[in-house]
């Protein structure tokens, strides 16, 4: 096992290295001129235009070698430095980012732990029963293939402008301030009905599925039909395959985390939900090039942590990698 | 009879046209790609025209309405799909071509080359390539359509590399491939005669997923608002009807339209790939 953590610990470092060296090269050698291009912006007020220059030669190190450059930047990724953000002028990126954090992760966390539970559990049921399999299938299968910002958009029509129940923007009322009150939370809950759903859905479908296939695959295997001719249940033969179904759902659940996040900045966009993905559209949107990169790296991170956290899961529900454990020890 | 007996000779072909999901994907396939292909030419204006008042409703004589500019929807629509389907085939190709490279020459090669690009597939993995996307196209002040499925082709291929790899490792130590290895034929040659045209089923479902995948991507990529800088797609007319507010004020027929063609779209791919499937592996086949 710590042998299992080990690998994937070092693909982690060196992803995470190649992330922020991709994150430091592009602004170098894109072709245009970041830099002249955020200037022009500013061309009406010569003061700023002189003070953000020198700014900007410093921030990037820009009169340096490009090594030295390269390692400033490390340096001030340790120190959480991620540069001072242009279009929420002075507001460190790193605070902007940090505040988006938190409403990325109370929306995703809860949408995907639910829709995996809910799309294994239905695609179990359909792999069975065929006559449920033939209705509900290609209603999974149209799930799965719309973008996750339609998905936003339709839910947006249809739960906030033709039946309006729903609110259409914002993590709570523009009347609250954050706080933990029983009335904000509330407020915030049902703001964040709409978002959680559009992620629910689509990503049910996807689960859903992955799960019938593998349990069709599962049933047709030897170990089912040897059960089966001993004469054991149905059900205790559902349950077995069950279990090794989920095993590539789990690592499915892994490959998909990157989807997904970037998945989910769109739908953030939509509902204006003060999220990541809003911050970097906006960020896109003003060209503020810090904040992007701060944005990237985040995202990266997310998705790096997702993984890490679906590895442990996995040791703990595949017994093959336990054992390997006990074996070690 | 006649016609069913010849057929069957060519037993692939005879269950596909035979697996509902296939034909009912094929349909809606070409049914959008000939949308795309010859509607441009039955449409009146160009997309960016403004072809009469804003804020109209779907009717007879214009199919989809118009946006808040008195744009036509539809000819947008059409516009839009002709470029989806481009960036789909090019972005998915790119895609499928660099996969099966580097599927083949690790899975075949072994050794050192293999621990290496499969490091690399594995970083790309789980790298979100689509937030590289964002950020190479973020610094791009200009962009073409075809440089948009390229970035798509070049960061799309890592599963396919992988699933391809392992499919290459069960078939390398076969006899037949072992007898081509005596008869000293060239790498390239047993790659392509032994190994590839024993999976060439699976080439084909790849590309086809690739091809979704491909316009996934680049509808979310124009979305975002880093697509091509000039003409339409389906992706561009929903940031706009976003920027607009055309969900709060209920213009389901921008909002929503180019989304639901774009899903179908997608839609109809899985099913082409779930029948294939089906009529590949005897064992899936519903009799």
């Amino acid at each position: 096992m710590i042998r299992y953590l080990k690998r994937k610990i070092l693909i982690y470092v060196i992803t995470f290295f190649v992330a922020v060296s991709i994150d430091w090269a592009i602004p170098r050698f894109m072709p245009g001129n970041p830099i002249s291009l955020l200037l022009s912006r500013f061309s009406g007020l010569p003061d700023a235009a002189q003070k953000l220059n020198t700014y900007f030669t410093q921030a990037f190190g820009l009169d340096k070698p490009l090594w030295v450059q390269y390692v400033n930047f490390w340096k001030a990724l340790f120190r959480g430095d991620l540069g001072v953000s242009i279009f929420l002028y002075p507001r460190p990126v790193i605070d902007i980012i940090k505040t988006s954090l938190i409403y990325d992760i109370l929306l995703l966390v809860p949408a995907i732990i639910v829709s995996w539970i809910v799309g294994n559990k239905l695609g179990a049921i359909a792999a069975v029963n065929k006559k449920i399999d033939t209705k509900v299938m290609p209603l999974f299968y149209f799930l799965t293939s719309s973008p996750y910002f339609w998905m936003a958009m339709l839910m947006a029509w249809f739960l906030g402008f033709v039946v309006p129940i729903f609110p259409l923007s914002g993590a709570y009322s523009y009347t609250m301030t954050p706080s933990f009150s029983l009335s904000f939370i509330i407020d915030f809950l049902y703001h964040l009905i709409l978002p959680f759903l559009s992620l629910f859905l689509v990503m049910l479908g996807g689960w859903a599925i992955g799960m019938r296939n593998m349990i069709i695959y599962e049933l047709g295997s030897n170990y089912s039909k040897y059960m089966e001719a001993l004469g054991a249940r149905d059900k205790l033969i559902r349950r077995y395959a069950f279990r090794n179904a989920v095993l590539p759902q789990v690592t499915g659940l892994a490959l998909q985390l990157g989807i997904i996040i970037l998945g989910s900045l769109t739908t953030e966009s939509v509902f204006s939900y003060p999220g990541l993905g809003f911050t970097l559209l906006q960020a896109i949107q003003n060209q503020d090039y810090f904040l992007i990169q701060g944005c990237f790296l985040f995202i990266v991170i997310m998705v790096l942590a997702g993984n890490f956290i679906v590895d442990i899961i996995y040791i703990f529900i595949d017994p093959r990698i336990r054992h390997s454990y006990v074996e070690e020890g | 009879m006649n016609f069913i007996d010849r057929l069957k000779k060519y037993e692939y072909l005879y269950f596909a046209l035979k697996n509902k999901k296939v034909i009912v994907g094929i349909i809606m396939f070409l049914f959008f790609l000939l949308l795309g292909i010859l509607g441009p030419y039955f449409t009146k204006y160009n997309p960016l025209d403004f072809a009469g008042p804003g804020y109209l409703k779907p009717s007879l004589k214009r199919l989809l309405g118009t946006d808040i500019f008195g744009h036509d929807i539809f000819t947008q629509l059409v516009y839009g799909l002709k470029s989806s389907y481009f960036v789909g085939f090019l972005g998915g190709f790119i895609a499928t071509f660099i996969g099966l490279f580097i599927g083949f020459l690790s899975g075949y090669k072994g050794g050192f080359t293999d621990e290496g690009l499969m490091m690399v597939t594995n970083i790309m993995l789980v790298i979100p390539t689509l937030a590289v996307l964002i950020i190479i196209a973020a610094y791009l002040p200009y962009r073409g359509m075809t440089f948009e499925a390229i970035i798509i082709g070049f960061t799309n291929w890592p599963w396919t590399a992988r699933a391809i790899r392992s499919m290459t490792l069960s078939i390398k130590n076969k006899d037949f491939v072992n007898l081509s290895r005596i008869s000293a034929l060239p790498t390239r040659r047993i790659v392509v005669e032994d190994i590839a045209s024993n999976m060439f089923s699976y080439i084909f479902m790849v590309f086809i997923l690739q091809f979704a995948g491909a316009v996934l991507s680049a509808v979310t990529l124009d979305f975002i608002g880093l697509g091509p800088t000039k003409g339409i797609s389906l992706g561009l007319i929903m940031q706009v009807a976003r920027d607009w507010n055309a969900v709060q004020l209920g213009m389901w027929w921008w909002a929503i339209i180019p989304g639901l063609v774009i899903t179908l779209l997608v839609a109809s791919l899985y099913f082409i790939n779930t029948g294939l499937d089906e009529v590949f592996n005897p064992k899936l086949r519903e009799t």
